[in-house]
Protein backbone atom coordinates (compact mmCIF):
# COMPACT_ATOMS: atom_id res chain seq x y z
CA UNK A 1 0.00 0.00 0.00
CA UNK A 2 1.59 3.18 -1.03
CA UNK A 3 -1.02 5.75 0.25
CA UNK A 4 -3.11 5.16 3.40
CA UNK A 5 -5.79 7.92 4.84
CA UNK A 6 -8.23 7.06 7.34
CA UNK A 7 -11.19 8.99 7.83
CA UNK A 8 -10.32 12.32 6.14
CA UNK A 9 -12.47 15.58 6.82
CA UNK A 10 -12.80 19.02 6.08
CA UNK A 11 -14.99 21.58 6.30
CA UNK A 12 -15.34 25.38 5.16
CA UNK A 13 -17.70 27.28 7.21
CA UNK A 14 -20.94 25.23 7.47
CA UNK A 15 -20.19 23.16 4.10
CA UNK A 16 -18.54 19.66 5.17
CA UNK A 17 -16.02 19.21 1.81
CA UNK A 18 -15.36 16.34 2.09
CA UNK A 19 -16.51 13.73 5.10
CA UNK A 20 -14.64 10.76 6.81
CA UNK A 21 -13.44 9.66 3.45
CA UNK A 22 -10.81 6.72 3.76
CA UNK A 23 -8.74 5.71 0.83
CA UNK A 24 -6.18 2.64 0.28
CA UNK A 25 -3.84 3.61 -2.83
CA UNK A 26 -2.20 0.69 -4.31
CA UNK A 27 1.63 1.32 -5.63
CA UNK A 28 1.92 1.58 -9.51
CA UNK A 29 -1.75 1.74 -10.62
CA UNK A 30 -3.56 4.81 -11.88
CA UNK A 31 -6.41 5.65 -9.54
CA UNK A 32 -9.12 8.32 -10.00
CA UNK A 33 -11.38 10.36 -8.49
CA UNK A 34 -14.14 10.92 -9.59
CA UNK A 35 -17.61 12.87 -8.82
CA UNK A 36 -19.88 15.75 -9.92
CA UNK A 37 -18.80 19.70 -9.66
CA UNK A 38 -18.54 20.29 -5.54
CA UNK A 39 -18.13 16.32 -4.67
CA UNK A 40 -15.37 17.02 -2.49
CA UNK A 41 -12.83 15.65 -4.96
CA UNK A 42 -10.05 18.84 -4.82
CA UNK A 43 -10.46 19.51 -0.80
CA UNK A 44 -9.13 15.74 -1.12
CA UNK A 45 -6.58 16.22 -3.20
CA UNK A 46 -5.44 19.62 -1.25
CA UNK A 47 -5.25 17.56 1.82
CA UNK A 48 -2.93 14.76 0.36
CA UNK A 49 -0.55 17.50 -0.49
CA UNK A 50 -0.70 19.08 2.17
CA UNK A 51 -2.24 22.50 0.97
CA UNK A 52 -5.28 21.87 3.33
CA UNK A 53 -4.95 20.34 6.89
CA UNK A 54 -7.96 18.24 7.47
CA UNK A 55 -9.71 18.44 10.30
CA UNK A 56 -9.90 14.93 11.51
CA UNK A 57 -8.43 11.83 9.70
CA UNK A 58 -4.69 10.31 9.20
CA UNK A 59 -2.57 10.27 6.01
CA UNK A 60 0.29 7.59 5.37
CA UNK A 61 2.75 7.54 2.51
CA UNK A 62 3.94 3.70 3.21
CA UNK A 63 4.29 3.76 6.29
CA UNK A 64 5.27 7.58 7.10
CA UNK A 65 2.55 9.83 8.84
CA UNK A 66 1.87 13.05 7.17
CA UNK A 67 -1.63 13.77 8.29
CA UNK A 68 -1.04 17.40 9.00
CA UNK A 69 2.59 18.54 7.80
CA UNK A 70 3.11 21.50 6.02
CA UNK A 71 2.99 20.87 2.20
CA UNK A 72 6.41 21.29 1.58
CA UNK A 73 6.92 18.06 4.13
CA UNK A 74 4.48 16.22 1.71
CA UNK A 75 6.49 16.45 -1.36
CA UNK A 76 9.53 15.54 0.58
CA UNK A 77 8.07 12.37 1.21
CA UNK A 78 7.46 11.79 -2.33
CA UNK A 79 3.83 13.06 -2.99
CA UNK A 80 3.95 15.56 -6.49
CA UNK A 81 1.09 17.26 -7.72
CA UNK A 82 -0.44 19.27 -11.04
CA UNK A 83 -2.74 21.96 -10.30
CA UNK A 84 -6.69 22.46 -11.32
CA UNK A 85 -5.98 26.00 -12.58
CA UNK A 86 -2.49 26.61 -13.68
CA UNK A 87 0.35 27.12 -11.34
CA UNK A 88 3.04 27.85 -13.61
CA UNK A 89 5.68 30.14 -12.64
CA UNK A 90 5.01 32.61 -15.40
CA UNK A 91 7.91 34.40 -13.95
CA UNK A 92 10.68 31.77 -15.46
CA UNK A 93 11.02 30.22 -19.03
CA UNK A 94 9.73 26.77 -19.15
CA UNK A 95 13.52 25.01 -18.92
CA UNK A 96 13.36 26.96 -15.18
CA UNK A 97 9.70 26.16 -14.38
CA UNK A 98 11.11 22.42 -14.37
CA UNK A 99 14.48 22.93 -13.05
CA UNK A 100 12.83 24.61 -10.07
CA UNK A 101 11.04 20.92 -9.75
CA UNK A 102 14.57 19.64 -8.75
CA UNK A 103 15.25 21.15 -5.65
CA UNK A 104 14.44 18.17 -3.37
CA UNK A 105 17.16 16.74 -5.21
CA UNK A 106 19.61 19.74 -5.98
CA UNK A 107 19.26 22.45 -3.60
CA UNK A 108 22.64 24.21 -2.11
CA UNK A 109 23.83 26.16 0.60
CA UNK A 110 23.18 29.88 0.79
CA UNK A 111 26.99 30.25 1.31
CA UNK A 112 27.25 27.74 -1.46
CA UNK A 113 25.24 29.70 -3.70
CA UNK A 114 26.16 33.51 -2.76
CA UNK A 115 29.72 32.43 -3.73
CA UNK A 116 29.13 30.04 -6.59
CA UNK A 117 31.91 27.43 -5.30
CA UNK A 118 32.68 25.48 -7.50
CA UNK A 119 30.58 22.52 -7.04
CA UNK A 120 27.58 24.59 -7.35
CA UNK A 121 28.53 24.73 -11.92
CA UNK A 122 28.77 21.30 -12.26
CA UNK A 123 25.41 20.74 -10.26
CA UNK A 124 23.44 23.55 -12.55
CA UNK A 125 24.60 21.88 -15.68
CA UNK A 126 23.10 18.32 -13.95
CA UNK A 127 19.87 19.64 -13.34
CA UNK A 128 19.21 21.20 -16.57
CA UNK A 129 20.20 18.50 -18.92
CA UNK A 130 17.56 16.60 -16.55
CA UNK A 131 15.14 19.45 -16.96
CA UNK A 132 15.78 19.34 -20.63
CA UNK A 133 15.42 15.60 -21.00
CA UNK A 134 12.00 15.81 -18.95
CA UNK A 135 10.44 18.36 -21.12
CA UNK A 136 11.65 16.70 -24.41
CA UNK A 137 9.43 13.24 -22.84
CA UNK A 138 6.39 14.77 -22.64
CA UNK A 139 6.69 16.70 -25.62
CA UNK A 140 7.55 20.22 -24.84
CA UNK A 141 11.33 20.15 -26.51
CA UNK A 142 10.91 23.12 -28.91
CA UNK A 143 9.59 25.30 -25.82
CA UNK A 144 12.43 24.62 -23.86
CA UNK A 145 13.85 27.81 -23.50
CA UNK A 146 10.37 29.58 -24.09
CA UNK A 147 8.96 32.56 -21.82
CA UNK A 148 5.92 30.40 -20.19
CA UNK A 149 3.39 33.31 -20.55
CA UNK A 150 3.97 33.10 -24.05
CA UNK A 151 3.15 29.20 -24.33
CA UNK A 152 -0.46 28.08 -25.33
CA UNK A 153 -2.52 26.69 -22.51
CA UNK A 154 -2.11 22.84 -23.55
CA UNK A 155 1.74 23.33 -23.14
CA UNK A 156 1.25 24.42 -20.20
CA UNK A 157 -0.95 21.88 -18.72
CA UNK A 158 2.12 19.30 -19.46
CA UNK A 159 4.81 21.40 -18.27
CA UNK A 160 2.97 21.53 -15.12
CA UNK A 161 3.37 18.10 -15.70
CA UNK A 162 6.73 17.75 -16.39
CA UNK A 163 7.91 20.23 -13.35
CA UNK A 164 6.21 17.74 -10.93
CA UNK A 165 8.09 14.89 -12.32
CA UNK A 166 10.89 16.48 -11.96
CA UNK A 167 11.27 16.20 -8.01
CA UNK A 168 10.77 12.11 -9.02
CA UNK A 169 7.61 11.57 -6.65
CA UNK A 170 6.43 8.39 -6.27
CA UNK A 171 2.62 9.61 -6.02
CA UNK A 172 1.13 12.10 -8.77
CA UNK A 173 -1.90 13.88 -8.32
CA UNK A 174 -3.15 15.04 -11.22
CA UNK A 175 -5.88 17.69 -10.82
CA UNK A 176 -7.70 18.00 -14.08
CA UNK A 177 -5.11 17.36 -16.79
CA UNK A 178 -7.55 17.09 -19.46
CA UNK A 179 -10.04 19.80 -18.61
CA UNK A 180 -10.27 22.52 -21.74
CA UNK A 181 -7.93 20.27 -24.16
CA UNK A 182 -9.29 19.13 -27.20
CA UNK A 183 -9.92 15.76 -28.39
CA UNK A 184 -5.67 15.29 -30.00
CA UNK A 185 -4.44 16.99 -26.50
CA UNK A 186 -6.38 14.48 -24.12
CA UNK A 187 -5.05 11.79 -26.42
CA UNK A 188 -1.36 12.90 -25.55
CA UNK A 189 -2.54 13.42 -22.03
CA UNK A 190 -3.99 9.97 -22.11
CA UNK A 191 0.04 8.30 -23.45
CA UNK A 192 1.61 10.44 -21.19
CA UNK A 193 -0.27 9.25 -17.98
CA UNK A 194 0.25 5.69 -19.58
CA UNK A 195 3.56 6.07 -19.52
CA UNK A 196 3.66 6.79 -15.81
CA UNK A 197 2.23 4.53 -15.00
CA UNK A 198 4.57 2.43 -16.91
CA UNK A 199 7.57 3.79 -15.37
CA UNK A 200 6.49 2.58 -12.19
CA UNK A 201 4.65 6.19 -10.80
CA UNK A 202 1.81 5.70 -8.65
CA UNK A 203 -1.10 8.67 -10.43
CA UNK A 204 -4.54 9.63 -8.65
CA UNK A 205 -6.04 11.46 -11.69
CA UNK A 206 -9.31 13.55 -10.61
CA UNK A 207 -11.08 14.05 -13.75
CA UNK A 208 -14.43 15.13 -15.41
CA UNK A 209 -13.48 13.16 -18.79
CA UNK A 210 -15.11 10.06 -18.65
CA UNK A 211 -13.40 8.43 -21.85
CA UNK A 212 -9.95 9.29 -20.04
CA UNK A 213 -10.53 7.80 -16.95
CA UNK A 214 -12.39 4.75 -17.69
CA UNK A 215 -9.45 4.33 -20.09
CA UNK A 216 -6.18 4.93 -18.04
CA UNK A 217 -7.62 3.89 -14.45
CA UNK A 218 -7.47 0.83 -12.92
CA UNK A 219 -9.30 1.68 -9.88
CA UNK A 220 -12.13 4.36 -9.30
CA UNK A 221 -13.55 6.24 -6.46
CA UNK A 222 -16.65 8.32 -6.47
CA UNK A 223 -17.18 11.38 -4.88
CA UNK A 224 -20.65 12.77 -3.56
CA UNK A 225 -21.25 15.83 -1.31
CA UNK A 226 -17.85 14.57 0.40
CA UNK A 227 -18.47 11.28 0.84
CA UNK A 228 -17.06 7.96 -0.36
CA UNK A 229 -20.02 6.86 -2.67
CA UNK A 230 -18.56 3.72 -4.95
CA UNK A 231 -15.41 2.20 -5.62
CA UNK A 232 -13.90 -0.55 -7.52
CA UNK A 233 -12.55 -1.12 -11.30
CA UNK A 234 -13.44 1.33 -13.83
CA UNK A 235 -16.25 -1.35 -15.40
CA UNK A 236 -17.69 -1.90 -12.18
CA UNK A 237 -18.26 1.94 -10.72
CA UNK A 238 -19.33 2.93 -14.33
CA UNK A 239 -22.47 0.17 -13.89
CA UNK A 240 -23.07 0.97 -10.02
CA UNK A 241 -26.89 2.63 -9.52
CA UNK A 242 -25.70 4.82 -7.22
CA UNK A 243 -23.09 6.10 -9.21
CA UNK A 244 -25.66 6.21 -12.25
CA UNK A 245 -28.08 8.36 -10.01
CA UNK A 246 -25.36 10.31 -8.64
CA UNK A 247 -24.63 11.33 -11.96
CA UNK A 248 -28.11 11.28 -13.78
CA UNK A 249 -30.60 11.72 -11.01
CA UNK A 250 -32.98 9.75 -9.33
CA UNK A 251 -35.34 9.13 -11.43
CA UNK A 252 -32.61 7.57 -14.25
CA UNK A 253 -33.41 4.22 -14.88
CA UNK B 1 10.23 18.12 -33.37
CA UNK B 2 13.87 16.82 -35.80
CA UNK B 3 15.06 19.96 -34.31
CA UNK B 4 14.53 19.32 -30.47
CA UNK B 5 18.30 17.90 -30.01
CA UNK B 6 17.39 19.05 -26.35
CA UNK B 7 21.11 19.41 -25.18
CA UNK B 8 21.89 21.96 -27.49
CA UNK B 9 20.19 24.79 -26.78
CA UNK B 10 19.98 24.50 -23.78
CA UNK B 11 23.88 23.97 -23.63
CA UNK B 12 24.23 27.41 -25.49
CA UNK B 13 21.50 29.54 -23.44
CA UNK B 14 23.43 28.30 -20.61
CA UNK B 15 26.95 29.81 -21.66
CA UNK B 16 24.99 32.88 -23.44
CA UNK B 17 23.23 33.48 -19.66
CA UNK B 18 26.67 32.87 -18.19
CA UNK B 19 28.35 34.96 -20.69
CA UNK B 20 25.72 38.04 -20.17
CA UNK B 21 26.42 37.79 -16.33
CA UNK B 22 29.93 38.02 -16.89
CA UNK B 23 29.97 40.81 -19.47
CA UNK B 24 27.65 42.58 -17.11
CA UNK B 25 29.97 42.47 -14.19
CA UNK B 26 33.20 43.38 -16.64
CA UNK B 27 31.03 46.12 -18.07
CA UNK B 28 30.25 47.54 -14.31
CA UNK B 29 33.64 47.13 -13.24
CA UNK B 30 34.80 48.91 -16.80
CA UNK B 31 32.26 52.14 -15.78
CA UNK B 32 33.79 52.50 -12.33
CA UNK B 33 37.00 52.32 -13.38
CA UNK B 34 36.71 55.00 -16.38
CA UNK B 35 33.93 57.56 -14.17
CA UNK B 36 36.72 58.99 -12.49
CA UNK B 37 37.71 60.85 -16.05
CA UNK B 38 34.36 62.48 -15.78
CA UNK B 39 34.02 63.86 -12.35
CA UNK B 40 35.72 67.27 -12.06
CA UNK B 41 35.76 67.32 -8.23
CA UNK B 42 35.22 66.27 -4.57
CA UNK B 43 31.09 67.08 -5.08
CA UNK B 44 30.74 64.77 -7.60
CA UNK B 45 32.92 62.29 -6.41
CA UNK B 46 30.73 62.20 -3.49
CA UNK B 47 27.55 61.52 -5.36
CA UNK B 48 28.90 59.06 -6.94
CA UNK B 49 29.77 57.22 -3.56
CA UNK B 50 26.74 57.84 -3.07
CA UNK B 51 25.31 56.34 -5.85
CA UNK B 52 27.29 53.39 -5.03
CA UNK B 53 25.98 52.69 -1.30
CA UNK B 54 22.43 53.46 -2.57
CA UNK B 55 23.00 50.68 -5.42
CA UNK B 56 24.06 48.31 -2.73
CA UNK B 57 21.00 48.56 -0.39
CA UNK B 58 18.96 48.25 -3.69
CA UNK B 59 20.65 45.08 -5.29
CA UNK B 60 20.32 43.82 -1.34
CA UNK B 61 16.82 45.17 -1.24
CA UNK B 62 16.12 43.76 -4.98
CA UNK B 63 16.88 39.87 -3.84
CA UNK B 64 13.97 40.48 -1.87
CA UNK B 65 11.40 42.81 -3.03
CA UNK B 66 11.96 42.04 -7.09
CA UNK B 67 13.28 38.23 -7.17
CA UNK B 68 11.25 36.36 -4.26
CA UNK B 69 8.53 39.08 -4.52
CA UNK B 70 7.78 40.25 -0.81
CA UNK B 71 7.63 44.08 0.04
CA UNK B 72 9.44 45.79 2.25
CA UNK B 73 8.91 49.34 3.75
CA UNK B 74 11.30 49.13 6.53
CA UNK B 75 14.56 48.66 5.12
CA UNK B 76 15.67 52.28 6.19
CA UNK B 77 15.16 51.02 9.29
CA UNK B 78 18.09 48.05 8.65
CA UNK B 79 20.32 50.74 6.78
CA UNK B 80 19.92 53.43 9.98
CA UNK B 81 20.51 51.12 12.94
CA UNK B 82 23.55 49.33 10.49
CA UNK B 83 24.85 53.10 10.47
CA UNK B 84 24.34 54.22 14.25
CA UNK B 85 25.21 50.72 15.82
CA UNK B 86 28.25 51.23 13.92
CA UNK B 87 28.63 54.91 14.85
CA UNK B 88 27.82 53.93 19.03
CA UNK B 89 30.16 51.18 18.92
CA UNK B 90 33.06 53.10 17.47
CA UNK B 91 32.43 56.99 18.92
CA UNK B 92 30.96 55.47 22.53
CA UNK B 93 32.76 52.69 23.35
CA UNK B 94 35.79 53.07 20.93
CA UNK B 95 35.85 49.90 19.05
CA UNK B 96 37.68 50.02 15.83
CA UNK B 97 35.64 51.28 13.04
CA UNK B 98 35.96 47.84 10.73
CA UNK B 99 34.93 45.74 13.98
CA UNK B 100 31.98 48.02 14.63
CA UNK B 101 30.87 47.93 11.20
CA UNK B 102 30.46 44.06 11.01
CA UNK B 103 29.43 43.70 14.82
CA UNK B 104 26.24 46.55 13.76
CA UNK B 105 26.02 44.42 10.74
CA UNK B 106 25.38 40.78 12.33
CA UNK B 107 23.16 42.29 15.06
CA UNK B 108 20.88 43.89 12.19
CA UNK B 109 21.25 39.90 10.83
CA UNK B 110 20.25 38.50 13.91
CA UNK B 111 16.97 41.03 14.30
CA UNK B 112 16.07 40.88 10.91
CA UNK B 113 15.68 37.22 11.66
CA UNK B 114 13.77 37.34 14.40
CA UNK B 115 11.27 40.26 13.51
CA UNK B 116 10.97 38.29 10.24
CA UNK B 117 10.06 35.11 11.19
CA UNK B 118 6.25 36.58 12.76
CA UNK B 119 6.07 38.87 10.21
CA UNK B 120 7.16 37.12 6.58
CA UNK B 121 3.74 34.94 7.36
CA UNK B 122 2.14 37.76 6.18
CA UNK B 123 1.37 39.04 2.59
CA UNK B 124 1.16 41.69 0.34
CA UNK B 125 -0.40 45.30 2.05
CA UNK B 126 -0.21 43.23 5.65
CA UNK B 127 3.51 42.55 5.43
CA UNK B 128 3.83 46.00 3.96
CA UNK B 129 2.31 47.50 6.69
CA UNK B 130 4.43 45.23 9.33
CA UNK B 131 7.77 46.47 7.85
CA UNK B 132 6.55 49.95 7.64
CA UNK B 133 5.55 49.67 11.42
CA UNK B 134 8.98 48.06 12.14
CA UNK B 135 10.73 51.12 10.28
CA UNK B 136 8.77 53.68 12.08
CA UNK B 137 10.18 52.27 15.31
CA UNK B 138 13.13 52.51 14.23
CA UNK B 139 13.40 55.90 13.68
CA UNK B 140 11.55 56.55 16.17
CA UNK B 141 13.58 55.15 18.80
CA UNK B 142 16.64 56.45 17.17
CA UNK B 143 15.31 60.13 17.44
CA UNK B 144 14.43 59.99 20.83
CA UNK B 145 17.33 58.25 22.70
CA UNK B 146 18.94 60.93 22.72
CA UNK B 147 21.47 60.32 24.98
CA UNK B 148 23.40 58.02 22.77
CA UNK B 149 21.86 58.52 19.63
CA UNK B 150 22.24 62.58 19.89
CA UNK B 151 18.48 62.42 19.02
CA UNK B 152 17.50 64.74 15.85
CA UNK B 153 20.71 66.82 15.57
CA UNK B 154 22.35 63.19 14.91
CA UNK B 155 25.83 62.11 16.37
CA UNK B 156 29.43 62.71 15.01
CA UNK B 157 31.23 59.08 13.38
CA UNK B 158 34.39 58.80 13.53
CA UNK B 159 36.08 57.67 10.41
CA UNK B 160 36.80 54.25 8.97
CA UNK B 161 40.01 52.23 9.39
CA UNK B 162 41.52 49.54 8.26
CA UNK B 163 44.27 48.21 9.72
CA UNK B 164 45.20 51.20 10.78
CA UNK B 165 44.86 52.93 7.98
CA UNK B 166 42.10 55.99 8.03
CA UNK B 167 39.89 55.54 4.87
CA UNK B 168 39.53 59.21 3.61
CA UNK B 169 39.43 61.60 0.95
CA UNK B 170 36.98 60.93 -2.12
CA UNK B 171 39.07 59.04 -4.03
CA UNK B 172 40.08 56.12 -1.40
CA UNK B 173 36.56 55.88 -0.62
CA UNK B 174 35.17 56.16 -4.21
CA UNK B 175 37.42 52.76 -4.80
CA UNK B 176 35.99 51.47 -1.43
CA UNK B 177 32.64 51.41 -2.42
CA UNK B 178 32.95 50.92 -6.27
CA UNK B 179 34.97 47.63 -5.34
CA UNK B 180 32.34 46.80 -2.65
CA UNK B 181 29.31 46.97 -4.99
CA UNK B 182 31.08 44.94 -7.82
CA UNK B 183 30.92 42.33 -4.87
CA UNK B 184 27.63 42.72 -4.14
CA UNK B 185 26.39 42.52 -7.70
CA UNK B 186 28.57 39.67 -8.06
CA UNK B 187 27.15 38.01 -4.89
CA UNK B 188 23.30 38.69 -5.98
CA UNK B 189 23.81 37.06 -9.44
CA UNK B 190 25.77 33.59 -7.90
CA UNK B 191 22.45 33.46 -5.69
CA UNK B 192 19.95 34.38 -8.38
CA UNK B 193 21.82 31.84 -11.01
CA UNK B 194 21.65 28.95 -7.98
CA UNK B 195 18.81 26.67 -6.96
CA UNK B 196 18.41 29.17 -4.35
CA UNK B 197 17.63 31.89 -6.76
CA UNK B 198 15.51 30.02 -8.37
CA UNK B 199 13.49 28.55 -5.23
CA UNK B 200 13.31 32.40 -4.44
CA UNK B 201 11.56 33.26 -7.77
CA UNK B 202 9.37 30.28 -7.60
CA UNK B 203 7.79 31.41 -4.85
CA UNK B 204 6.86 34.55 -5.98
CA UNK B 205 5.24 32.93 -9.16
CA UNK B 206 3.58 30.49 -6.68
CA UNK B 207 3.69 29.63 -3.25
CA UNK B 208 1.39 26.91 -3.94
CA UNK B 209 3.58 25.28 -6.65
CA UNK B 210 6.64 26.16 -4.47
CA UNK B 211 5.36 24.08 -1.77
CA UNK B 212 4.72 20.97 -3.69
CA UNK B 213 8.44 20.98 -5.15
CA UNK B 214 9.36 20.73 -1.61
CA UNK B 215 10.64 24.22 -1.22
CA UNK B 216 9.82 25.85 1.83
CA UNK B 217 8.78 29.25 1.40
CA UNK B 218 8.96 30.71 5.17
CA UNK B 219 12.18 29.48 5.00
CA UNK B 220 13.56 30.80 2.01
CA UNK B 221 11.65 34.12 3.22
CA UNK B 222 13.22 34.44 5.84
CA UNK B 223 16.92 34.25 4.74
CA UNK B 224 16.61 36.10 1.45
CA UNK B 225 14.91 38.90 4.29
CA UNK B 226 18.22 38.61 5.84
CA UNK B 227 20.33 38.78 2.99
CA UNK B 228 18.81 41.98 2.76
CA UNK B 229 18.80 43.76 5.41
CA UNK B 230 22.20 42.58 5.52
CA UNK B 231 23.06 44.48 2.54
CA UNK B 232 21.34 47.36 4.15
CA UNK B 233 23.06 47.55 7.07
CA UNK B 234 26.43 47.44 6.06
CA UNK B 235 25.90 50.34 3.30
CA UNK B 236 24.35 52.22 6.40
CA UNK B 237 27.32 51.61 8.81
CA UNK B 238 29.89 52.72 5.46
CA UNK B 239 27.75 55.78 5.05
CA UNK B 240 27.93 56.73 8.12
CA UNK B 241 31.84 56.38 8.51
CA UNK B 242 31.88 58.05 5.62
CA UNK B 243 29.50 60.86 5.89
CA UNK B 244 31.41 61.44 9.46
CA UNK B 245 27.71 62.43 10.68
CA UNK B 246 24.27 60.66 11.12
CA UNK B 247 21.06 61.29 11.71
CA UNK B 248 17.67 59.46 11.89
CA UNK B 249 16.71 61.15 8.61
CA UNK B 250 18.60 58.09 7.02
CA UNK B 251 16.21 55.56 9.21
CA UNK B 252 13.25 57.32 7.80
CA UNK B 253 10.19 55.99 6.52
CA UNK B 254 10.91 58.36 3.36
CA UNK B 255 14.46 57.06 2.84
CA UNK B 256 12.54 53.15 3.11
CA UNK B 257 10.19 54.46 0.28
CA UNK B 258 13.07 56.18 -1.86
CA UNK B 259 15.31 53.17 -1.53
CA UNK B 260 12.02 50.81 -2.75
CA UNK B 261 11.24 53.32 -5.73
CA UNK B 262 14.98 53.01 -6.89
CA UNK B 263 14.14 49.11 -7.22
CA UNK B 264 11.26 49.58 -8.72
CA UNK B 265 12.50 52.75 -10.96
CA UNK B 266 15.91 50.54 -12.30
CA UNK B 267 13.22 47.25 -12.78
CA UNK B 268 12.35 44.76 -10.85
CA UNK B 269 14.35 41.18 -10.43
CA UNK B 270 16.82 42.65 -12.51
CA UNK B 271 20.07 43.24 -10.64
CA UNK B 272 21.58 45.84 -12.71
CA UNK B 273 18.19 47.46 -12.96
CA UNK B 274 18.59 48.25 -9.15
CA UNK B 275 22.23 49.77 -9.87
CA UNK B 276 20.71 52.21 -12.72
CA UNK B 277 17.42 52.71 -10.37
CA UNK B 278 19.87 54.19 -7.85
CA UNK B 279 22.36 55.64 -10.14
CA UNK B 280 19.37 57.79 -11.74
CA UNK B 281 17.52 58.50 -8.38
CA UNK B 282 20.32 59.87 -6.42
CA UNK B 283 21.89 62.09 -8.92
CA UNK B 284 18.61 63.35 -10.74
CA UNK B 285 18.05 65.28 -7.77
CA UNK B 286 21.09 66.30 -7.82
CA UNK B 287 20.69 67.89 -11.58
CA UNK B 288 17.22 69.58 -10.71
CA UNK B 289 18.20 72.15 -7.92
CA UNK B 290 19.04 74.69 -11.06
CA UNK B 291 15.10 74.36 -11.27
CA UNK B 292 14.89 75.53 -7.55
CA UNK B 293 11.13 75.34 -5.91
CA UNK B 294 10.27 72.84 -8.89
CA UNK B 295 12.84 70.15 -7.67
CA UNK B 296 10.38 67.91 -6.14
CA UNK B 297 7.60 68.48 -9.01
CA UNK B 298 9.86 67.39 -11.86
CA UNK B 299 11.49 64.40 -10.02
CA UNK B 300 8.07 62.93 -9.14
CA UNK B 301 6.75 63.85 -12.76
CA UNK B 302 9.98 61.91 -14.02
CA UNK B 303 9.00 58.87 -12.03
CA UNK B 304 5.09 58.83 -13.23
CA UNK B 305 6.28 59.30 -17.06
CA UNK B 306 8.74 56.73 -16.50
CA UNK B 307 5.92 54.11 -15.05
CA UNK B 308 3.81 54.95 -17.33
CA UNK B 309 5.83 54.37 -20.23
CA UNK B 310 8.35 51.31 -18.86
CA UNK B 311 6.22 49.58 -16.42
CA UNK B 312 9.03 47.20 -16.24
CA UNK B 313 11.14 50.13 -15.35
CA UNK B 314 14.46 51.10 -16.75
CA UNK B 315 16.83 48.47 -17.46
CA UNK B 316 14.87 45.45 -18.73
CA UNK B 317 13.07 48.40 -20.70
CA UNK B 318 16.28 49.10 -22.39
CA UNK B 319 17.66 45.98 -22.47
CA UNK B 320 14.85 44.72 -24.71
CA UNK B 321 15.40 47.96 -26.93
CA UNK B 322 18.96 48.22 -26.87
CA UNK B 323 18.90 43.78 -27.17
CA UNK B 324 18.61 43.23 -30.94
CA UNK B 325 20.77 45.58 -31.86
CA UNK B 326 23.36 44.60 -29.80
CA UNK B 327 22.86 40.89 -31.03
CA UNK B 328 23.28 41.60 -34.56
CA UNK B 329 26.32 43.47 -33.47
CA UNK B 330 27.61 40.10 -31.93
CA UNK B 331 26.48 38.06 -34.83
CA UNK B 332 28.23 40.62 -37.33
CA UNK B 333 31.77 40.63 -35.50
CA UNK B 334 31.78 36.39 -35.02
CA UNK B 335 30.88 36.40 -38.99
CA UNK B 336 33.77 38.32 -39.77
CA UNK B 337 37.10 36.27 -38.57
CA UNK B 338 35.27 32.70 -40.47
Amino acid sequence: MLLRAENLSRRFGGVAAVQEVCLELEAGAVHSIIGPNGAGKTTLLNMLSGIYRPDSGRIFLEETELSSLPSHEFAAAGIGRTFQNLQIFFNMSALENVMAGRWLHERCSLGAALLRLPGLARAERRCRDAAAALLESVGLGRWLDADSDAMPYGALKRLEIARALAAQPKLLLLDEPAAGLNATETGEIDALIRTLAARGITVVLVEHNMKLVMEVSQHVIVLDYGRKLAEGDPRAVSEDRRVIEAYLGTDAQ
Amino acid sequence: MAFSAGALPSASSKALAGLARRKGLAALALAIALLPLALPNNYTYEIAILVGLNAIVCVGLNLLVGYAGQISLGHAGFFGLGAYGSAILAARYGWPPLASLAAATAAVALLAWAIGRPILRLRGHYLAMATLGFGIIVSIVLATEDRITGGPDGMAVPPLTVLGFAVSGEKTWYWLVGALLIASVWVAQNLIASPRGRALRALHGSEFAAGALGIDAARHKLSIFVVSAVFAAAAGALTAHYAGFITPAKASFLHSIELVTMVVFGGMASTYGAVLGAAVLTTLPQFLTVFKEYEMVLLGAVMMLTMIFMPQGLAPTLARALGPALEKLLAAARRKPV
